[in-house]
């Protein structure tokens, strides 16, 4: 993990010579005694994160309602048959994969990039204007976001504004196209994680490397595809699992901006596990939803982990 | 991908990159057409914000952006009061600000031996802690009320604190972790020859040491617990304990095609706190560039 750790210890019998008390306790002792620390944390996660998840995957197969556990019966995988008969449910699924790739994948990671490569080049007062208002729409909560970004995209709202200033043509874009409207608000408010992370990474790009090949005759163009990008490429795939995760649970932005509608062409999955529990009082059924955000959450956090490949020294 | 976290002082200055190649001695075709793309692309990013600054101050409600004929602090008048504005500020104050501090203490904690001490069980406890940090806390969250409701934890403001608190401990951890490894451990064996146990070694050797961690590390924490919506929105339900979070949304619900300008203005006062400590952040520490630094894993 670093260079500054100690050798390792714990091995037993690691008595310093110098100043060590002349009783010390025996090494399993000693081990939990070292471990004492961590308890506040790890009941707080054992708590409020391992116990919901646990209880996330019994409720998932019972048909718990809202009005109490009275009569909560374990039902097999019956929520899960029932989701896959569930046009909503699919089209929830389908909804929150186009949200994933078009927002997060293409959207921020692309834009991100563009930024922070293009910034590299570009005079100071105007590299500052650029990081101040993408990190203005990022520091700034969600709600507001959303209630910005429902401002923005109202029938009479600024885009459309700009659209007829510049002769093109307009859209009531939260009626027509909500699932693009919500896309691009989670471009706008969620771009300065990427460009921050691939700032960082370009900037430790080893400066000789990009002079050599320079040197050589490569363009700027070359430069970019194959000095920077491929040094930088564990980067771009941390921060593609990254954006992916914070992506798949984006539920305050979407709920601001269209409550998932009209109808249900804006209802991702976090709205629809959402509506079916709250709304629609199937505790059960939402659960199992839950379930099915976690698990791919989770899949892809394992890929992210494999991807860091944690090196212990 | 370096092994080791940056430690965010040395990014700070890594982040203004001079053009110091060679190329700099041309005149560059390229840079006007550069600085011209990233322009467009700021106007698109200010037109939303430049419309709630315009609209806190204007007379007329309007979606439209345009110049406001007459400057009036009505709008701030009309919200500056207990229901509105202070009640739900200082909501999310107690909340956040209590979550903060939970989270912070117990990840220093935590840290302090995953950084310091080798066992069988630490590879297995940073595997686990780097992965909860990527699960989707949205979707925990129905079970999450469920066991609210059988501990009679719903509408409990201290029970929300501890929930926002836990489910930033993840990252708060691996961050503290990151910046904990970079403080040398040489001085720690000075103190503890000296005869210092751990929890004065943490707290007088360390801590001094890795403050802009620290720093990092609290405002991340609290300005996501600040923008949080969906954890109060589910797990209270008393208006007259909903933070901002909440109320900025029940508004904007309450008062459909009315008072845009007052929303605005409320929005405005009550995205101030994180915008003045990110502010704070990027003047001591390069801002995000920290946080992107302290990412490697």
């Amino acid at each position: 993990m670093t260079a500054l750790a100690p050798a390792p210890r714990g091995t037993g019998g690691d008595r310093r010579s110098r100043g060590a008390p002349a009783l010390s306790p025996a090494p399993a002792v000693r081990s939990l005694l070292r471990g004492l620390p961590t308890v506040p944390a790890v009941v707080l996660l054992v708590v409020f994160l391992a116990g919901p998840i646990a209880y996330c995957v019994y409720y998932a197969f019972t048909d718990m309602q809202l009005t109490g556990a009275s009569g909560t019966h374990f039902v097999g995988f019956d929520n899960f048959t029932r989701a896959l008969k569930d046009t909503d449910f699919l089209n929830a699924m389908w909804l929150t994969l186009v949200f994933v790739v078009g927002s997060a994948v293409v959207g921020q990671n692309t834009l991100g990039l563009a930024l922070a490569v293009l910034m590299q080049k570009a005079t100071r007062p105007v590299r500052a204007l650029v990081n101040g208002v993408v990190i203005a729409a990022w520091v700034l909560p969600e709600v507001v976001a959303g209630y910005l970004m429902y401002a923005f995209f109202f029938n009479q709202g600024s885009l459309n504004s700009l659209l007829d200033a510049l002769h093109l043509p307009d859209q009531n874009w939260l009626y027509t196209m909500p699932i693009l409207a919500v896309c691009l608000a989670n471009v706008w408010r969620g771009t300065a994680f990427s460009l921050m992370v691939f700032t960082a990474a370009i900037n430790d790009v080893p400066q000789e490397l990009v002079e050599a090949a320079e040197m050589d005759g490569a363009g700027p163009w070359q430069r970019l595809w194959r000095v920077v990008l491929p040094v930088i490429r564990p980067s771009i795939l941390t921060n593609l699992m990254l954006i992916t995760l914070q992506t798949l649970s984006v539920f305050g932005l979407i709920y601001t901006m269209t409550r998932g509608g009209p109808g249900n062409k804006s209802e991702t999955l976090p709205i629809f596990m959402y509506q079916q529990a709250f709304q629609n009082s199937l505790i059960g059924y939402g659960t199992a939803i839950a379930l099915v955000l976690l698990v791919v959450g989770a899949l892809f956090s394992v890929v992210y982990i494999r991807l860091l490949k944690l090196e212990d020294d | 991908m370096a092994a080791v976290a940056t430690p965010p002082a040395r990014t700070v200055d890594k982040v203004p990159v001079a053009p110091s190649s060679p190329r700099g001695r041309r005149v560059r075709p390229g840079r006007l057409t550069v600085n011209l793309v990233l322009l467009a692309v700021s106007v698109l990013y200010v037109l939303p914000l430049l419309w709630m600054l315009l609209a806190s101050v204007s007379r007329t409600n309007s979606f439209r952006l345009k110049w406001p004929s007459a400057l009036t602090l009505d709008n701030f008048d009309a919200v500056l009061n207990v229901d509105t504005t202070y009640r739900p500020m200082l909501n999310s104050l107690l909340l956040c600000g209590f979550g903060t501090a939970v989270t912070v203490v117990a990840s220093v904690l935590c840290a302090y031996p995953l950084s310091r001490y080798r066992s069988r069980v630490r590879r297995p406890f940073l595997y686990t802690i780097l992965f909860s940090t990527g699960l989707p806390i949205t979707a925990v969250m129905i079970p999450v009320y469920s066991m609210f409701v059988q501990l009679n934890l719903i509408d409990s403001v201290p029970g929300t604190t501890l929930f926002l608190a836990a489910s930033a401990l993840p990252f708060g951890i691996w961050l503290m972790k990151n910046f904990m490894d970079g403080v040398p451990i040489v001085l720690e064996e000075a103190a503890r020859i000296d005869g210092a146990n751990t929890m004065q070694v943490l707290w007088r050797v360390v801590l001094p040491l890795m403050r802009p961690g620290v720093m990092v590390v609290t405002i991340f924490t609290f300005i996501g617990m600040w923008g949080n919506f969906f954890v109060p929105f589910i797990l209270l339900l008393s208006p007259e304990k909903l933070p901002a979070s909440v109320s900025v949304f029940t508004f904007l619900s309450a008062h459909d095609q009315t008072q845009y300008g007052q929303l605005s203005a409320f929005s405005l006062l009550y995205s101030m706190p994180v915008v003045l400590l990110y502010l704070l952040l990027a003047r001591r520490l390069g801002g995000g560039f920290a946080l992107g630094g302290a990412l490697k894993g």
